[in-house]
């Protein structure tokens, strides 16, 4: 009997389908692959609540140790670790429900919904950088974003990934300011037309040295939320123009009222002799 | 430093800078002196007011209507006061001061630290 190409594949994707016998979970579909495992959708049968099972291809235990180390509201928490009939590992974390950056930014957000999400994002990185982990893999696929505005930064890097080419930074040995580079890189993703001081943000995040970057995440936060209020960031020596222009924006309404107030005076002086 | 000290020290400033334009008019320059102190009190008054409003309410546009209610408000007591004298320069006087309570109204707004919070309605 001969099978067709399709009835093949699905054979061939059955069988590669975890086994989850002895576990307290039921598969439901699988949601991502990465460079380390699948994703998949299951059912907690004892809590009766859906989950995200990621099935190791290969024994690495450690990428959910690491995470589970990480609490902090950006990054989806690990529930459990365990080990499948066929001896591939597995872990259990929350089923983040969203879309993934590069889908979200598909949908026009405005520049302040893509500022916020980079923030969060960094601020994950900043967090896991002060318990000395790096994420090594920062890209749009790796971050939710939640139908609540909540973030995720998902995949955190172990030692068998080396990053994305588009966000990977060039440098022998990875370490925090890798993950500057990777996030200037995500800002730059985030952002179709950039205003010349966020592309000099952007910039100094992604200098080939690492010691031109920014010298950790909240430095580079801390521009960005500069930006965000008008303020002169640290990674651009602004032309004069450009602060005046800034400097008019920030006081838009004073000056209007300054205005007017000398187009009263002036009206009122000269038209006091009719 | 709080908002009712902030519209104090805007309300007298700008109030006194307001009075100063009066050089401007050769016909009221002798009475510089007079014209500038009833300014800055009047600025005063107005920038008390709109800090305490401040303090209570943290709205901008509110801020700058009430500021320059206030501005009007004083700006025609003053210009009555200046009619009853049989000088009547209500528009001189009032239009400048509605503008000069909106720019106060708006600074007390942004400057100044704000009253101690307060519970909501339980």
């Amino acid at each position: 009997m001969d099978l067709s190409d399709s009835a093949l594949d699905h054979l061939r994707y059955v069988a590669a389908l975890p086994d989850l016998t002895g576990t307290r979970y039921e598969l439901e579909s699988e949601i991502g692959r990465g460079g380390m495992g699948v994703v998949y959708a299951a059912r907690d049968r004892q809590l009766d609540r859906r989950v995200a099972l990621k099935v190791l291809d290969f024994a690495m235990v450690g990428e959910a140790q690491l995470i589970a180390r990480l609490e902090h509201p950006a990054v989806v928490p690990v529930y459990e670790t365990g080990t499948l009939a066929d001896g591939r590992q597995f872990y259990a974390m929350k089923l983040v429900s969203g879309a993934r950056l590069d889908r979200h930014l598909a949908e026009q957000p405005t520049l302040t919904e893509r500022l916020r999400v980079i923030r969060r994002v960094g601020e994950a990185l900043a967090f896991a950088h002060s318990h000395g982990i790096i994420h090594r893999d920062l890209k749009p696929q790796n971050v939710m974003v939640g139908p609540f505005g909540e973030v995720y930064v998902m995949d955190w890097g172990v030692d068998a990934v080396a990053g994305t080419p588009a966000f990977r930074a060039p440098d022998d040995r990875l370490d925090q300011r890798s993950d500057i580079y990777a996030l200037g890189a995500l800002l730059n993703f985030s952002l179709p037309a950039p205003t010349p001081a966020l592309r000099a943000i952007v910039t100094k995040a992604m200098r080939a040295d690492p010691a031109a970057r920014y010298p950790d995440v909240p430095a580079l936060l801390a521009d960005i939320e500069r930006f965000e209020l008008g303020l002169a960031i640290e990674a651009w020596s602004e032309p004069l123009w450009h602060k005046l222009r800034r400097f008019g924006s920030r006081n838009a309404v004073v000056l209007w009222l300054i205005a007017a107030y000398t187009l009263v005076k002036f009206l009122l002086f000269f038209l006091r002799k009719f | 430093m709080n908002k009712i000290v902030v519209g104090l020290v805007l309300g007298v400033v700008l109030g006194a800078i307001d009075g100063a334009t009066a050089w401007f008019y050769p016909e009221a320059r002798s009475m510089m002196t007079n014209i500038m102190v009833g300014s800055s009190i009047k600025g005063m008054v107005v920038g008390l007011l709109s800090g305490w409003f401040a303090r209570k309410v943290q709205s901008t546009p509110w801020g700058v209507v009430v500021g320059s209610a206030l501005g009007l408000l004083f700006a025609f007591l003053v210009a009555a006061m200046d009619a009853a004298k049989g000088r009547p320069h209500y528009l001189e006087i009032m239009l400048p001061g509605f503008v000069v309570g909106a720019i106060i109204g708006f600074l007390t707004q942004k400057m100044g630290t704000p009253g101690p919070a307060t519970r909501g309605a339980q």
